[in-house]
């Protein structure tokens, strides 16, 4: 079922398109050797020709070109063996030059393709409109003082990939799929880190509404969002502003907006007709890019594993649900974990312990799976106790809880605590006579043909016995005994 | 091709210039006589020639190797700032 909302004339849909910035990871800007550290003390990474004095020209990092190709190839999209740089002008205080060096009419990456996943286990193929490599701009501090603006040149001239979707997007759940999927790409490409806190990815939304098989109308473009919550809201609020207008009997006009989250509503940034105005033209200080074709070959021969791949194959190759291989796969240390975990066991198990008690812990203790607090090789540890039939999957939730408090291994624990489950019929046998001895009315009824009371049996045999009887032989006996 | 007076002005603001209502008529036909100029161009035969934005055909831009060697000079870097807050520029503040 489509997304749509409910205005009072009917059903409105909603078209989105997303213009991602995502900081390269490199050590040096792209066009000068200052650091691009996060965190650094104000103007502490800043060269002369990022803070664009007089003379200073720019020379483009070939790590920075490398990721950029690295980045289309993992999203399916073609290379450009010849692209360039433009200008983009305009006048802020924290761009220095007055000008962004970017790409505008020959991107270095063109067109490519996302595949998203969706809740109810759908996927679709989002398009991918271009790559392009630009500079960040600085940071420019508001609140630091009532009459000043503070401008920190740190991050100017770090090296960004802007990345264009086409208006395939059609709802919030939609927008906020895209950008995880980006981001996890991103992740495992190690071209981007993907942190949305410190302002390494960031999202501009392009939203307009209309009725269903009408073409697209106008569209607003709500800047800066920088969490994946903050993106969904932002298409919603703007969606449901501009059906206010087209209903009111206006018209929406295009124009640059921004999400307040305190608020949940978009509004105009109030910016002069012309700041769209930015006279593009070739840097003269900039040759055309060119790069070579096996080069690029090379590249792509050494990709990672990537998320859609790797998810066949969790399914192919473990069985695992669309869902589970989905989950796993997000980051790519959660799937080395899990594999780590799922190698030479249940694999099926293993992904059960793992996005369930496991994920659980991460998320109770405010851990993080690259700093878990069982290791894979002690939950795989847990599990093969299970495996050989020493305990039970109850008893083994109890294990886990304490090697998260002692981190102890499973196999100590188990023989510290006596948590060995019981296989011996005879001490099965006898506490299962005590039970049926203690609750003949019960008994009385299953024979009566109350067979869901055999669930009860079950569990009082198993409290008896402190959880530790192994559950299948506890249920044959109790079957046995009953008939 | 000859720009209108609405055009001059337009270009002077986006480009941050200041200029006079008196001046107009004179940037004008400044401008105009440059474009004059530049047009000249158009009367050369490029047919064959890929379009070029600088350097001649052939030529590609050079790449540095990723390595931090510049920074850490933030007094330097803000030498000519005409105000400052500690290792900040200061600018009046911008409004949004």
């Amino acid at each position: 079922m489509a997304y749509t909302i409910e205005g009072s004339s009917g059903a409105w849909e909603v078209v989105i398109g997303l213009e991602v910035h995502a900081q390269i990871i490199s050590r040096s800007k792209l066009f000068s050797g200052a650091a691009t550290a996060y965190g650094a003390p104000p103007n502490s990474q800043v060269s002369f020709v990022d803070a664009a004095f007089p003379g200073m020209l720019p020379v483009a990092n070939g790590e920075c070109i490398r990721q950029a190709v690295r980045t289309g190839l993992g999203l399916n999209a073609q290379i450009n063996l010849v692209s360039r740089f433009d200008r983009k002008n305009y006048f802020y205080a924290d761009l220095p030059a007055g000008y962004q060096i970017s790409q505008y009419e020959h991107p270095i990456v063109g067109s490519g393709v996302i595949e998203i996943e969706l809740a109810d286990g759908s996927t679709r193929r989002i398009g991918v409109t271009r790559l392009h490599v630009e500079q960040d701009a600085g940071k420019s501090l508001h609140d630091q003082d009532p009459a000043r603006t503070f401008v920190d040149l740190n991050r100017a001239g770090v090296a960004l990939m802007e990345i264009v979707s086409e208006p395939d997007l059609r709802s919030p759940e939609e927008a906020g799929a895209y950008v995880r999927k980006l981001r996890s790409i991103l992740r495992y490409l190690g071209t981007c880190d993907g942190n949305m806190e410190e302002g390494s990815l960031r999202a501009d939304v392009n939203v307009s509404v209309r009725k269903h098989g009408e073409p697209f109308r106008t569209r607003c473009e709500v800047k800066n969002v920088n969490s994946i919550r903050f993106v969904m809201q932002a298409v919603e609020a703007e969606a449901l502003r501009q059906i206010k207008v087209w209903e009111d009997g206006g018209t929406v006009q295009q124009e640059t907006r921004l999400f307040d989250p305190s608020r949940g509503e978009t509004r105009s940034m109030r910016s002069k007709e012309d700041a769209h105005d930015y006279r593009y033209f070739p840097d003269p200080d900039l040759l055309p890019l060119v790069l070579d074709e096996d080069w690029v070959a090379g590249l792509r021969a050494e990709l990672p594993e990537l998320p859609d791949a790797k998810r066949a194959r969790f399914i192919a190759e473990y069985g695992l649900s669309p869902y589970d291989a989905a989950v796993l796969v997000a980051e790519q240390a959660t799937a080395l974990f899990y594999e780590a975990v799922a190698r030479g066991r249940d694999a099926k198990q293993a992904a059960n312990w793992v996005t369930g008690d496991f994920f659980a812990a991460l998320n109770r203790l405010g851990r993080s799976i690259e700093d878990p607090p069982v290791s894979a090789a002690a939950l795989g540890g847990l599990l093969d106790l299970i495996a050989d039939n020493t305990i039970n999957g109850k008893i083994a939730k109890e294990v886990f809880e304490a090697m998260l408090e002692t981190g102890e291994p499973a196999a100590a624990i188990v023989d510290a605590r006596g948590l060995r489950q019981v296989t011996d019929t005879g001490a099965i046998d006898a506490a299962v006579d005590a039970v049926l001895a203690a609750n003949p009315d019960k008994v009385a009824e299953f024979r009566a043909g109350k067979d869901k009371l055999f669930g009860f049996f079950v569990g009082q045999v198993m409290k008896a016995m402190a959880g530790k009887g192994n559950p299948a032989l506890v249920n044959d006996v109790l079957r046995g005994k009953l008939q | 091709m000859s720009l209108d007076p609405a055009t001059v002005r337009r270009i002077a603001r986006l480009a941050r210039i200041r200029v006079d209502e008196a001046q107009v008529t004179q940037m004008q036909a400044e401008l105009n006589a440059i474009l004059g100029w530049i047009e000249q161009l158009n009367e050369v035969n490029v047919d064959g020639v890929a379009p070029m934005a600088g350097g001649s055909q052939g030529m590609a831009q050079r790449l540095r190797v990723d390595a931090v060697t510049d920074g850490g000079m933030a007094d330097q870097v803000l030498a000519n700032a005409p105000d400052r807050a500690g290792a900040f520029y200061a600018v009046p503040k911008v409004v949004e």
